[in-house]
């Protein structure tokens, strides 16, 4: 059988999507297991399935809520699927939705939660140094000359690309506007109410150069879910399936290469996975009608844009005005709920359940008659991957 | 001296040889004065960061050879936010990815020595500098880099 006969297109949908409030980090009530339990229930009630249908799940960036122990606590009558995305940061976002996916259409397991939790109160943060005295290996490299952070790992990349195709800093701030501009639309992001004025990104600080403030994340405590059935069980739940069309996961060649030696190095590592995405979906960029991009750092959508073929590096500058990227009428609405830099960093899973509000038409920020639905999760990392869900005209 | 022996304050995490000794020539080559990068002893391939085999012919006989310590900037950042203690209230410090064009190609990481607010441009020449902590508790040496 040929890589097309194996497709994933159309087998299954995401029936359900359940979320806790979201918080600044730290100022969760609840525990981070608890956050994790309260968002699985809340994507079953949302589904409309008896939790007890639930027979696997899937998480990426090692998250720390074991499936064992999910079961046990809710009283599953059969574990079948527990899968773990390797990579950090939200690289796996997408590539747990696929992982569920193929359980799911391989007749591995019937009903797979993908869920992330954060509570970083009760954990390490991620944007500040590791509590560490030595170094080795990768990070022996990299933490005695200060390139400790996320954000400092990430800059040099960025740096080189923008240097490379004169990328200027308003394509960065438009990202983070067009972020701002949709949480304000929406009363579950951390960042409602406050709006960013471009005066005000202006203003702010830098993090590391090219990354000013508003230019990273948030950090953010929370629990996110979403549930994976066939495609025909999703047609006799309540809400509108929004069906898998495409979903891919990896990286280019010697992505990994240590201290920073990956031969392309100016990339989001989606070179050689958009390709396929689109493949498997059997649509191009052209067809997609909104999306949402994972934002570690801008630079990082900015990048991922480019290599999902919305438009070149060299029309990056021109491309990337908040007009264009802003919903109903952007011609390329980015980020509607406002995203990992203004509703909350649930490690990207909440970009995965804006972009299926987006198929039922029920965003803050809805772009009309939306069809085609895509996440593009964790750019620089290594794996990243991306998804495209579509409605059913599209199947 | 007038000016502090270290590019950046102590306290940082110090470089360790990973427990399973790949990257143990290195470290001992900077206590030297040498900088070592792996070079495959079959296909001749360079390659760095350390790793058990060799990417291009896939031979497990990568050995060690000493470079110049000469390339050009491939990448740079200058740091303001303190993520660390130690760098609380120390002010922006810029780290550079350097190219070393004899070699392959290969890229190392240091700090740009010289005023942290400087211009800073991609392709600038630049040449390895030692900074040796001999009293640390394991003594080692880091590697940065100045205009050359």
């Amino acid at each position: 059988m040929s890589t097309k006969d194996r497709t994933l297109r159309g087998k299954v949908a995401i029936a359900g999507v359940g979320e806790t409030k979201y918080y600044k980090h730290g100022q969760a009530p609840d525990s981070e297991f608890a956050l994790a339990l309260h968002a699985i229930l809340n994507a079953c009630a949302d589904a409309g399935i008896d939790p007890r249908e639930i027979d696997g799940f899937a998480s990426y960036s090692n998250d720390r809520n074991d499936p064992s122990r999910i079961s046990a606590a809710l009283g599953l009558p059969a574990l079948r699927f527990s899968n773990m995305q390797w990579g950090g940061g939200g690289g796996g976002g997408s590539a747990a939705v696929g992982n569920a996916a193929a359980a799911v259409a391989g007749g591995v397991a019937d009903c797979v939660v993908v869920f992330r939790a954060l509570a970083q109160g009760q954990f390490q943060r991620f944007g500040a140094s590791p509590p560490v005295v030595t170094a080795a290996g990768e990070p022996a490299l990299n933490f005695p000359y200060g390139l400790i952070s996320p954000a400092q790992r990430f800059a040099m990349r960025v740096m080189r690309f923008m240097h490379d195709h004169g990328i200027r800093h308003e394509a960065q701030r438009a990202i983070a506007l067009a972020s701002y501009h949709h949480a304000q639309a929406n009363p579950r992001a951390v960042m409602h109410g406050r709006p960013l004025t471009p005066e005000a990104y202006n203003a702010s600080r830098w993090i590391v150069e090219p990354f000013r403030l508003y230019d990273c994340c948030l950090e953010n405590d929370g629990g996110a879910a979403v549930i994976i059935v066939s495609a025909d069980h999703a047609r006799d739940l309540k809400p509108r399936p929004a069906y898998l069309l495409g979903v891919a996961q990896g990286s280019e060649y010697r992505n990994a290469a240590r201290g920073h030696n990956a031969p392309l190095y100016a990339t989001s590592s989606f070179t050689t996975v958009a390709p396929q995405l689109y493949e498997m979906a059997g649509i191009g960029p052209a067809d997609v009608d909104v999306v949402q991009s994972y934002e570690n750092f801008t630079g990082g959508v900015l990048m991922s844009l480019v290599e999902h073929g919305f438009f070149t590096a060299e029309e990056a500058n021109e491309f990337l005005v908040v007009d264009s990227l802003v919903a109903p009428m952007g011609r390329l609405p980015l980020n509607t709920s406002g995203g990992n830099l203004a509703e909350c960093y649930m490690h990207g899973l909440e970009l995965v359940i804006e972009a299926v509000r987006q198929i039922r038409g029920e965003s803050t920020s809805q772009v009309p008659g939306a069809e085609l639905s895509m996440v593009i999760s964790g750019p620089m990392v290594t794996p990243v991957s991306s998804l495209i869900l579509g409605g059913e005209a599209t199947l | 001296m007038a000016t502090a022996p270290f590019y950046l304050p102590p306290g940082l995490p110090a470089p360790v040889p990973e427990a399973d000794g790949l990257d143990a020539p290195y470290w001992a080559g900077t206590r030297r004065g040498e900088l070592l990068v792996q070079r495959c002893t079959r296909c001749r391939a360079w390659q760095w960061g350390p790793e058990w085999i060799c990417h291009a012919c896939l031979s497990f006989e990568i050995g060690w050879e000493r470079v110049d310590g000469r390339g050009m900037i491939y990448s740079w950042e200058r740091a303001w936010h303190p993520v660390h203690p130690a760098l609380k209230d120390h002010g922006p410090y810029i780290v550079v990815l350097v190219e070393l064009p004899e070699s392959g190609g290969i890229r190392m990481l240091g700090n740009l020595l010289g005023d942290p607010r400087q211009t800073v441009r991609i392709g600038a020449p630049v040449e390895a500098v030692f900074e040796p902590h001999g009293d640390a508790k394991v003594p080692l040496t880091l590697v940065h880099w100045k205009p050359a």
